[in-house]
């Protein structure tokens, strides 16, 4: 099989799809000629024109509102926000528009509007282009979030999004989309389906459920742990937070006794903390141990790489916590 | 252009049903009938009326928190909207939007809007939806004097013009917002100079007389379909009542009042149109009457239907 990363996973995917739906276009900024930022989308331009790869001023709420627009009246745009620090800009449309017209207007409403955006640290950014902010979308309801940790998955979800007819908040981290692991990828068509996490690795003591870049770092940390303790995890990777996979999470607690939920989020008002407290509501009766956390701490995200990497949860921080609950 | 003396009557048979389902609203709210804030359009109906007339079914219109005039003219079904006023299951929203959430897409009507300005960026996307379907619908998007100093004024008119698409920017200003007067609000005595900014035409109309909106808009209907981009137009009209139900609006002056009642849009039309011979007293006294009954038998739906059971709160989330 051949491997792509997560950029080109995601190039891939919106072009199969603007091939096989005419109701599929892009609305963003310097999705043109530029083909995005990395060039992940570069070649659309050129076979659809500036009419469906369409270049807008820097107006994130318009670049929004006008999806949602098109979206209510028989399109299915992309919105490609770039970097979800700057969707604040259209916090209106994401919070008062697009997830609530299919509730407040009694359900005769569709509203499919696939956005994507960068997220995440690792790329010495500083604190407005390194955010994860899955934990505040999260509070949104009407609102699915998707959250790809490699090139196989964000291809399939991506389709998927583009696909459903709600709103979508695809968002790619940034360690995923420069560079990045590559991952084997199907040659034909296939799609990955939303509310199905993945047991990227199986294992008996620990469950650690991790969420795109995390989930390589937990890899790591287990393959180490595997080694050097005889410590065996199980790394649960939800794919999409909302909607959720508890069953997966909870069949794995079933069976290890142990929790640990690795997210690069800080940690208050953060998605890890919801898996926590869901596990703590319905599968108290599977844990041998407190339930344990490893988030970034409560501050905004610093610039440099001495800073950047202190803040950002890694593979010793993840083992000190298991550590602590199986010893 | 002359207007034909049928749809003149339709004009004016519009504009009075609005008015008798906002007075009836008014009255509904009054007596406890309606439990959330309503916010009703009485004076300002030839805006609505005169701009809407130049739309096709398939046509949009994007509405405001001050929406039952704009629904009304656009083909909506009192009985629905009442229904949703009262709360109840068979309203349009089946009881869960209420006076600033309907949307009717059979009918074009792409929603009201309880944040203001909200609609603006929506209907610059209506625009491009129609642009790139390749139909020839156009798009009215209503919006308040307000609305015109939120930053999506400025994005979504830009948006709009530099790709050229047909929608209409239609400002409603009543020269309130809530108790803040465009005196203070705006530094520039027409929101329509603002056009300039986009490179589009701003033009001003009398918002009571509802020909002069309905050429004004006629106008930017034609340019829109031939492709040459939107049209700021800014309606001077006035709201006769509270910015809500319930609010006295002390903070307007009488003198003020008054001179704008003295100007109200229905009666200014009726005297043209009696004028004219186009409308006899006994038609006037016709199309009150029907408009009456219509209300009377929305009110009575209304009144009649159940409330949604409280499991309903759990549906419609997602599609
Ligand atoms: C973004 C936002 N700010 C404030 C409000 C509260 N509010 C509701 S209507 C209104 C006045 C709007 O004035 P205008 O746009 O002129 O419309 P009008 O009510 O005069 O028809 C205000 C301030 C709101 N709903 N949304």
């Amino acid at each position: 099989m051949r491997e792509i990363n997560l950029r080109e996973a995601l190039g891939e995917a919106i072009a199969e799809e603007m091939e096989r739906d005419p109701a599929v276009f892009i609305i963003g900024e310097d999705v043109g000629k530029m083909g995005g930022l990395m060039g992940e989308i570069g070649g659309l331009y050129d076979k659809y024109g500036a009419e469906k790869v369409r270049d807008t001023p820097l107006s994130e709420a318009a670049i929004l509102g006008a999806a949602i627009g098109a979206a209510i009246t028989g399109l299915r745009p992309i919105a490609r926000m770039r970097f979800c620090d700057f969707m604040g800009i259209a916090w209106d449309e994401v919070l008062n528009q697009m997830t609530k017209m299919r509730y407040m207007f009694g359900g005769k409403i569709k509203v499919p509007l696939t956005m994507d955006a960068l997220s995440g640290a690792g790329r010495r950014s500083a604190a407005q282009h390194s955010q994860s902010l899955e934990g505040m979308f999260m509070c949104i309801p009407g609102l699915k979030i998707v959250l790809p940790s490699n090139a196989r998955d964000a291809k399939g979800l991506l389709k998927t999004a583009i696909r459903d007819d709600n709103p979508v908040l695809f968002l790619e981290h940034k360690r995923l989309m420069w560079g990045g692991p590559k991952s084997e990828v199907p040659d034909g068509e296939y799609t990955v389906p939303f509310g199905q996490a993945e047991i990227k690795r199986e294992g008996s003591d620990v469950t650690v459920v991790a969420t795109a870049y995390m989930v390589h770092r937990a890899l790591d940390a287990a393959e180490k742990l595997q080694q050097e303790k005889d410590i065996s995890l199980e790394i649960v990777d939800p794919r999409t937070i909302v909607p959720f996979d508890k069953e997966t999470v909870l069949n794995s607690v079933k069976k290890t006794g142990r929790l640990v939920v690795f997210t690069e989020e800080c940690a208050t008002g953060s998605f890890a903390g919801q898996v926590a407290a869901i596990v703590a509501d319905e599968g108290f009766d599977y844990l041998d141990a407190p339930i344990k956390r490893v988030n970034a701490p409560d501050t905004p995200v610093p610039y440099g790489i001495i800073l950047e990497d202190f803040w950002m949860p890694d593979e010793n921080q993840l083992i000190k916590a298991i550590n602590e609950i199986t010893s | 252009m002359p207007v034909a003396k049928e749809k003149l009557l339709d004009l004016y048979r519009t504009m009075v049903r609005i008015r008798r389902f906002e007075e009836r609203v008014s009255e509904e709210f009054a007596a406890g009938n309606i439990p959330g804030s309503v916010h009703v359009y009485i004076g300002e109906e030839a805006v609505a009326t005169g701009a809407i007339a130049h739309l096709r079914k398939d046509d949009y219109i994007m509405s405001t928190h001050r929406g039952h005039g704009h629904l009304v003219a656009k083909g909506g079904k009192m009985n629905l909207m009442m229904a949703e006023l009262f709360a109840k299951q068979t309203g349009y929203c089946l009881g869960k939007g209420g006076s600033m959430h309907i949307a009717d897409l059979d009918i074009g009507m792409l929603g009201a809007a309880g944040i203001v300005g909200s609609g603006i960026p929506i209907a610059t996307g209506a625009g491009l939806s129609a642009r790139i379907r390749g139909t020839d619908q156009v798009t009215i998007c209503f919006f308040g004097d307000g609305a015109s100093n939120i930053g999506r004024f400025h994005e979504g008119i830009n948006m709009a013009s530099i790709w050229k698409l047909p929608v209409i920017f239609l400002c409603e200003n009543n020269l309130w917002a809530v108790s803040v007067p465009t005196s203070t609000s705006l530094a520039i005595q027409d929101i329509a100079d603002r056009g300039v900014a986009y490179g589009i035409p701003g033009v001003v109309v009398d918002g009571q007389d509802v020909m002069a909106v309905y050429e004004a808009v006629g106008e930017a209907v034609t340019r829109a379909k031939k492709g040459e981009g939107p049209t700021l137009v800014e309606a001077k009209t006035y709201r006769y009542r509270g910015h809500f139900e319930g609010d006295a609006g002390t903070y307007r002056p009488r003198e003020e009042i008054e001179k704008w009642l003295a100007r109200d849009p229905i009666n200014i039309f009726r005297e043209q149109l009696t004028k004219t011979q186009m409308l006899t007293e006994k038609q006037v006294a016709e199309i009150d009457k029907e408009a009456l009954e219509e209300v009377a038998k929305a009110v009575q739906f209304a009144k009649e239907s159940p409330f949604p059971k409280p499991e309903e709160t759990l549906d419609n989330v997602y599609a």
